[in-house]
């Protein structure tokens, strides 16, 4: 131990696979929340969240709203950006590479190349693999996390259904990429080629789930979490961790709400944490029952 | 202490699975801590990668702030990585507001000093008292060390910068070895668990 420390400079290598998967793994046990400008940016960071998605409308306005929903305003991302010392993550729509490029030249720390913009490209999301910030996307099946991957992604959410307030879809979609993991730990190596045929997703790609028995990188789960029951629901299911967009700023209370799901979210296999997690947070989200939702308006379908 | 060390993990949010499998594949025993009465029962104490805002939040909101202060002053090695290296600063430069550490090191830190996740990176980096050359840096919005006290002995330096440190039973690195298939700082851990027992 007597040796001066010595430093290697080999030159240093920005925006490897490592280093973008590696970023969702510091994420993992965490909340990422929906915010829309600077000062829920900043609720969400002193109740704990580990990173913030900056957005201009949360998905339960934008369906109000209707119309095309884009990504938010560089001014707005900057000015959260600004505020919060944690990661700050922003939406592209599917297929519209420059608006990522926009998002990485403002220096966001996470693109979500997300369905609850309107897409801009029916057949082809972007190429992940030319940007240096990493992406995360959304998936309702294995084989739609499989694609992602193969396209760049360094981190899935299972999609649910955004602006809802109702956890039905994302139990449905995480149960389904789960079931589907666990169906290939069960193949023998011929099965694997006909699974990757049916997946529509790379062999190479199914063989290493298949092996690993997870995806090979951070599974959170989205769309209609509203309360701290909902996130440890979906971590008991699997989630290494939840997006939680419009369940917080729609309710009644904000920063006590997004402060107990953060702490469900971390003791999601104690009961008795997450009953007091739950006490007296005033209204949540008024949510939608997703059976009533028309075809055309259910997020969850677009991307393929 | 049999020869098989029992380490703990800090569970409260974080890079936990990797650094479990990490130390499992040093010879110990590896389990994951969320309560003091978990903290109570293991020989040395890993405090992963993650945000470290989330971390003193939760450790201060569910009773293991003061434990860890207790068992850290006490002797018990531990050994940080990114977040974890914040958790363990004496000082941190730039905390946000209410923002509390775990001590353990007399060091200042400056949180996520190399940047944001665009400029996160690799490198290779020599590490004193790890030998069989560089071991594998992996640096997400990684934080520096912007100075260290007389007792700290400074373990590698990156681009002139601190970014591994120990002092005594306290181990921290910037940069996360177990999300490389590297484990040689957690076998050097493991060392000094098994030492300090």
């Amino acid at each position: 131990m007597s040796t001066t420390p010595s430093t290697t400079f080999q030159s240093p290598e920005t925006g490897t696979a490592r280093v973008k998967r590696g970023m969702a793994e510091q994420l993992k046990g965490g909340v990422i929340m929906d915010v829309v400008n600077a000062e829920q940016a900043k609720i969400a960071e002193d109740a704990g969240a580990v990173a913030v998605m900056a957005l201009e409308r949360v998905p339960a306005d934008i369906r109000k709203d209707g119309g095309v929903a884009r990504m938010s305003d560089p001014n707005m991302i900057e000015e959260i950006i600004g505020a919060v010392s944690i990661p700050v993550m922003a939406k592209s729509r599917i297929g519209h590479f420059v608006e990522a490029q926009v998002l990485q030249s403002l220096g966001v720390d996470y693109i979500d190349e997300s369905e609850v913009l309107t897409p801009a490209d029916e057949v082809n999301h972007s190429d992940k693999w030319a940007f240096t910030t990493p992406f995360v996307c959304g998936a309702t099946n294995l084989g739609e996390a499989l694609r992602r991957i193969a396209e760049g992604a360094a981190m899935i959410r299972s999609k649910g259904e955004a602006g809802t307030g109702n956890v039905v879809e994302a139990v449905r979609h995480l149960r389904q990429i789960k079931n589907e993991i666990a169906k290939l730990r069960g193949f023998d190596n011929n099965e694997l080629f006909a699974a990757a045929k049916e997946l529509r997703a790379p062999y190479e790609l199914v063989k290493e789930v298949a092996e690993l028995g997870k995806l090979p990188v951070v599974l959170f789960s989205a769309g209609g979490v509203a309360t701290p029951a909902d996130a440890a629901l979906m971590r008991q299911l699997g989630a290494e961790g939840v997006f939680v967009g419009s369940g917080i700023f729609k309710s009644g209370d904000p920063a006590k709400r997004a402060a107990a799901i953060v702490k469900a979210t971390t003791f999601f296999d104690d009961p008795k944490v997450i009953a007091d997690a739950s006490r007296n947070l005033g209204e949540a989200m008024v949510g939608i029952n997703c059976d009533t939702l028309p075809e055309s308006e259910r997020y969850a379908n677009r991307g393929w | 202490m049999s020869n098989t060390p029992v380490i703990g993990v800090l569970a409260l949010q974080g890079d936990v699975r990797e650094h479990l499998i990490a130390l499992a594949s040093a010879d110990a025993v590896a389990r994951p801590v969320r309560r003091p009465e978990e903290l109570a029962e293991v020989d040395g104490l890993v405090i992963p990668g993650g945000e470290s805002t989330t971390i003193s939040k939760l450790a201060a909101l569910f009773g293991l702030m003061e434990p860890l202060r207790e068992r850290i002053a006490a002797g018990m090695p531990v050994y940080g990585t990114c977040a974890g290296l914040i958790m363990l600063a004496d000082k941190i430069l730039d905390p946000r507001s209410g923002q509390e550490t775990f001590g353990g090191i007399d060091m200042i830190v400056r949180r996520n000093a190399f940047g944001r996740q665009n400029e996160s990176f690799e490198a290779g980096v020599g590490v004193t008292g790890i030998e069989d050359g560089p071991v594998e840096g992996v640096f997400i919005r990684a934080p520096w060390v912007e100075s260290v006290g007389a007792q700290v002995e400074v373990l590698a330096e990156h681009g002139g910068h601190i970014v591994a440190v120990r002092q005594g039973n306290a181990l921290a690195t910037s940069f996360h070895p177990e999300l490389t298939g590297d484990h040689r700082i957690h076998a050097l851990f493991v060392d000094m668990v098994r030492a300090a027992g």
